[in-house]
């Protein structure tokens, strides 16, 4: 830390150019603007498959390739927003998702913070060890153990059921490692004055620590929704009857199907991001604090 | 803990310790519980059985039947297998330090105060939570060799004898590299944003009074401060390298040829595809033990740079 001074003689004291904040030079008015287009640029380079995507989706389907792109869809095709219902199972697909995203979420953050609370504010002796446990298996990829535990769910009569990826996703790692992160931050001695004034440890749980866990518990809420709706190696491992698809898989199926339906595939990519982007833009705040600390302090 | 020593001593503490500490013992179980039988069942004994399986051939008809090291010796002079490490390694070695690049400049564009850094922001990270068939299908179509916009686009440079991309043995794996690196920036970026948020105001201002240019500041504040995060990202980067696996089975299903499979593929493949769990398995430990093995390394290394 302190190399940066010992290092070199010490100079007399000139106040660089850039010294006052409130006032700024041609040459810091010019990085200014630089920045600002070069954060454009980048920004619309990174959105670019998106716009494309949205544009693709209204257009006709001769029109998706055509040379030079048409940014401006002309005619604008909002009939696709109608078709794509007639032309695949969206509904089940979505109702297939969703039930899995909410049912995910409520197990995962239920017994995640539950868990969390055990390893953060209780203590007896395994405790250590056991979170290392669940720290440890974030090294392990999914991939390496997924046949082993496939043939645990099918000899359990759960594959081809959603069920399979309701139990699959729900209890992993990842909810009581977060909550376990936000749990810490929050001061022993709010835990030790409800002891002594005699509540237990479910409602030191229930009326303390959850109540006061806001942030961390939307930050998991807003992931685990996320990620089981862009699941997509699950359910296609899992869930083999057309009836239980998923968006994701429902939509792969769609592309390779209809694979010259360009405009229409837009048009269910659209449908199948749609969500998120809501969700997304609404807890935004709490996705970028939440991932933050729960990357960090690991 | 210590905040307590203030307080009257309380009455548990007289009780004896044993029945006290049995009942907390019992307390956080009942806690981690509802979780672990989960995680048990569902991560920690998969594990186990695959070393067990490893070792097996199996085709998922009738019993496992113990094999010893047979999967492995079939591993050595497996040539599929050994392209499918290849293809992972060469995802790695360049989806790791550019997505490691990409990282660290945009959050250090975007570490400051400005207007619209939240947009900024919110747009990088913006790829890395939607879905990747939504994601794989739409870049799929951007790369199209004929009339596709990027083609279009590099055409606009005088490039001709352009790359068809995913339909093409070299290329396929460039072009999910770039697709890799730009889903994945973003969430990194984020990581080391919150890293930036440690790094000291007050050493900045110390080494610009002394003189030092922003590039200086940069490599002898920034940086070192920046190593506990760096350390994590890479770690967790390379995990994420090692196990890709949904990206490139909706961009290139591993194709064309087998130019684009990577191991955990070629373990989803042996598996649900051929019924040769046994083999499967001993592909999955492979893949086991690599990201274990780079996980411990690159632990090591940074506990002998920390002292």
């Amino acid at each position: 830390m302190a190399l940066l001074t010992l290092d070199r003689p010490a100079k007399t004291f000139t106040p660089p150019a850039d010294f006052r904040p409130d006032r700024r030079t041609p040459g810091q008015v010019i990085a200014r603007v630089a920045l600002y287009v070069g954060l454009s640029v980048a920004s619309a380079a990174i959105l670019l498959p998106f716009v494309w995507m949205v544009i693709s989706s209204l257009k006709t389907n001769n029109q998706v390739f055509t040379v030079p792109i048409q940014w401006i869809p002309d005619p604008v095709v909002w009939s696709n927003y109608v078709d794509i219902w007639a032309t695949s199972n969206m509904t089940t697909w979505i109702r297939n998702t969703l039930i899995l995203s909410v049912g995910v979420t409520f197990l995962q953050v239920f017994t995640g913070s539950f868990a969390a609370y055990g390893f953060s504010k209780m203590r007896f002796p395994g405790r250590d060890v056991l979170f290392l446990a669940y720290v440890g298996t974030i090294a392990v990829p999914w991939q390496a153990y997924m046949i082993p535990q496939y043939i645990i769910l099918s000899r359990a009569g759960l594959s081809n059921t959603l069920w399979s990826i309701l139990v699959l996703q729900a209890f992993g790692a990842f909810g009581v490692f977060l909550m376990k992160q936000y749990y810490d931050s929050i001061p022993e001695e709010l835990s030790e004055a409800a002891r002594i004034d005699g509540l237990s440890e479910y409602s030191i749980w229930r009326r303390i620590v959850v109540p006061l866990s806001g942030p961390a518990l939307a930050t998991l809420v807003l992931l685990t929704f996320v990620n089981t709706w862009n699941d997509y190696l699950g359910p296609l491992i899992y869930l083999r009857d057309r009836d239980l698809w998923t968006i994701q898989i429902g939509l792969n199926s769609f592309a390779s199907q209809y694979n010259t339906e360009h405009a229409l595939i837009m048009t269910g990519s659209v449908i199948s991001v749609l969500p998120i982007a809501i969700i997304f833009l609404a807890g935004q705040r709490y996705f970028v604090q939440g991932i933050a600390t729960a990357g960090l302090k690991g | 803990m210590a905040t307590l020593s203030a307080a009257p001593p309380r009455r548990r503490t007289r009780r004896p310790g044993a029945r006290l500490r049995r009942r907390n013992t019992f307390i956080g179980w009942t806690f981690i519980l509802p979780n672990f039988i989960g995680f048990a069942t569902l991560t920690l004994v998969p594990v186990l059985i695959l070393f067990y399986l490893g070792f097996t051939s199996w085709n998922a008809f009738g019993a496992a039947e113990w094999v010893g090291l047979a999967n492995y010796e079939r591993l050595l002079n497996d040539r599929t297998f050994h392209r499918v490490l290849f293809n992972t390694l060469y995802y790695a070695a360049f989806h790791i330090p550019l997505t490691l690049g990409a990282a660290l400049g945009l959050a250090l564009l975007l570490n400051r105060k400005m207007r619209g850094v939240a947009f900024f922001r919110t747009v990088a990270f913006f790829p890395y939570i939607t879905s990747i068939v939504a994601i794989a299908v739409v870049w799929n179509m951007l790369f199209s060799a004929e009339t596709g916009p990027i083609n279009q686009f590099l055409g606009l440079f005088g490039f001709d004898d352009l790359p068809g991309w995913t339909v093409s043995t070299t290329w396929a794996m460039p072009a999910v590299i770039i697709v890799g690196t730009w889903r994945e920036m973003g969430y990194f970026m984020l990581l080391f944003l919150a890293g930036l948020q440690t790094v000291p105001t007050e050493l900045h201002e110390a080494a610009r009074v002394d003189g030092a240019s922003s590039w200086q500041r940069f490599l002898n504040v920034t940086l070192p401060c920046l190593r506990p995060t760096t350390f994590f990202v890479t770690v967790m980067l390379t995990i994420e390298s090692f196990k890709i696996l949904d990206l490139i089975l909706v961009m290139t299903n591993g194709g064309p040829g087998i130019s684009t499979t990577v191991l955990a593929q070629y373990v989803f493949r042996k598996g649900f595809q051929e019924n040769d769990f046994g083999y499967a398995s001993a592909v999955a430990l492979v893949l086991f033990f690599i990201c274990i093995s780079v996980t411990v390394v690159q632990f090591l290394a940074n506990k002998r740079r920390e002292r």
